[in-house]
């Protein structure tokens, strides 16, 4: 099968070449390299404990967080690399985005939760930051839900509505990739759902790279699927990167397939 | 013998009921027997006239005074530099020499009892630095002896910030310092409070630092060079020297209402602050 005839030529996003991510004296992953396509989704699939966070989070760097965490290789944004001594973590941040696997909403009203980001990068003015919310949570379809009640706490939300607000904090410092951890994990069927439609909508702007242990879902959205193994010395690796519906249908190999048929992990 | 589990359940519970209600009822027995005997001494003039003949008639103005001057000299120097230290402790270092050092410091000082602050200061600061007995000398003198609750119970006010409130500062961009003012501080908030309070009460009520640091002047404080009398300092006094013990009961009343009112203003103020958050 031809895919470049198939699949619409996408410019790549982000870059990895051989990345290696160790904690301390632990390998975590080894040798990673692929491409991120722009404006798609990217599904990071593989049994727990394979890496699969621990690589979305190289994408804005919050492995640097971890006391010891080391990367070597390289890790490129739009061609640049984000390792690089001279990079700003904080512009990075600011591009790539990133919505976790609980929705963390602080104790403030659903308006405060939102305009964090944006104050953090200097925004005063209080018409420019109602904008702001407005526009982000009408992106996440929320703005019909909870306009009338911006300065309510955030926390009364319903959880979905609150992962909601997640997307629509992250989406509020306009990100170009927004990474989403296991996002729909905490979530009922319906509000999943909507999440779901909502990556989909965001996709035709944004990049977007999720991890998820929910095949069905890797398989209903995503574009690309990089499905992650751990080999004999626990180091996460990736196995196998390719459009996703390739993948689905004919998997390289038969460890592949045994993972997203459901027979391990 | 074996006993019946659920007799053994009431023993327990009965145990430790009487244990609370003991307990209970030995602080509400010590506080209702100081206000029974000092509320009736307190009136208008008792509040604002200076003591006069040594405290055996006149009123208690300027201990308050002094006391809420030294309290807020102390409270001013320690808090800055204890919440400071404990950011420092819990966000801007690993485990290390250094904080183990400062840590170490820290549970030092606090295990020390306060007459030898009430000494270092006397040498210190009174002697040495000239600075006299006076509201300045107390409240460095305070200021040293509260600094370690003032950090401890901050770090562990910021230890207890969820790191999720990290995270998701950072993946908005945030520096460090937006981290702790916009993510951390906030939440930490409350506890950082209740540890300025235990400060701010251990100020109120001490007496064996302040005695040789602030002096027992029985005149108005004119300002932070002046000597001065705390309450505690004034009823320590009145009832040592057979003065007046209608006066001290009086002022240790006083100083009851005043440390209940210290507790109720900051609570309702976190409350307010927190409350606007929400």
């Amino acid at each position: 099968m031809d895919d470049t005839a198939r699949e619409p030529r996408r410019d790549v996003k982000l870059k990895t070449q051989s990345v290696n991510l160790h904690y301390g004296d632990f390998h975590a992953l080894g040798d990673i390299t692929f491409d991120i396509p722009s404006c798609a989704i990217t599904a990071i699939i593989g049994p727990s404990g394979c890496g699969k966070s621990t690589l979305l989070r190289i994408f804005n760097r919050m492995n640097d967080l971890i006391p010891g965490c080391r990367v070597e290789g390289g890790v490129f944004l739009n061609g640049s690399d984000i390792y690089d001594k001279d990079a700003d973590v904080v512009a990075l941040r600011q591009k790539v985005g990133m919505v976790f696997q609980k929705p963390n909403i602080f104790p403030m009203s659903v308006y405060d939760n939102l305009i964090i980001g944006p104050r953090h990068h200097g925004v005063k003015s209080k018409q420019a930051l109602a904008e702001i919310a407005e526009r982000s949570l009408t992106l996440v379809a929320l703005w019909d839900e909870v306009k009338d009640s911006l300065h309510k706490p955030g926390l009364g939300l319903a959880v979905g509505q609150q992962q909601r607000l997640c997307i629509a904090r992250a989406l509020a410092v306009e990100p170009e990739v927004i990474l989403f951890d296991e996002s729909c994990s905490a979530l009922d069927p319906e509000s999943t759902m909507k999440i779901e439609e909502l990556m989909l909508d965001l996709a035709q702007k944004y990049t977007i790279i999720i991890v998820t242990h929910n095949m069905e879902q890797a398989a209903r959205i995503s574009d690309m699927a990089a499905f992650m193994m751990i080999d004999g010395q626990k180091v996460g690796r990736l196995h196998e990167y390719s459009p996703t519906s390739d993948m689905f249908i004919s998997p390289k190999d038969k460890l592949t397939e045994d993972y997203i048929t459901g027979r391990f992990g | 013998m074996k006993i019946n589990p659920r007799v053994s359940e009431k023993i327990a519970k009965g145990l430790i009921w009487s244990a609370a209600l003991s307990v209970l009822a030995v602080l509400v027995g010590i506080i209702i027997f100081i206000l029974a005997k000092g509320l009736p001494i307190i009136n208008w003039s008792f509040l604002t006239e200076i003591p006069r003949n040594m405290g055996r008639s006149g009123g208690v103005a300027s201990p308050i005074v002094g006391t809420l001057f030294v309290a807020a000299v102390a409270v001013v120097l320690a808090v800055p530099f204890g919440i400071g230290t404990a950011f420092y402790l819990a966000e801007y270092t690993r485990e290390n020499a250094v904080t183990r050092i400062i840590r170490f410091s820290a549970e030092s000082l606090a295990g020390i009892p306060s007459i030898v602050y009430g000494l270092f200061g006397f040498i210190f600061f009174v002697i040495y630095l000239d600075l006299g007995w006076s509201v300045l000398s107390g409240g460095l003198t305070l200021a040293f002896m509260i600094l370690p609750t003032v950090i401890r119970t901050s770090e562990e006010a910021i230890r207890a910030v969820p790191d999720t409130y990290r995270e998701v500062s950072f993946s908005l961009g945030g520096t460090k310092w937006q981290t702790i003012r916009k993510a951390v501080f906030p939440s930490a908030i409350q506890g950082i409070t209740n540890g300025v309070i235990l400060g701010l009460g251990r100020c109120v009520a001490e007496t064996a630092a302040v005695i040789l640091t602030a002096g027992t002047a029985l005149r108005m404080p004119a300002s932070i060079f002046s000597p001065t009398r705390t309450m505690a300092i004034h009823f320590f006094i009145l009832a040592r020297e057979g003065i007046s013990m209608d006066n001290a009961y009086g002022t240790a009343a006083l100083l009851i209402i005043l440390i209940f009112f210290i507790n109720v203003v900051a609570n309702a103020l976190v409350n307010r602050f927190v409350a606007k958050g929400r």
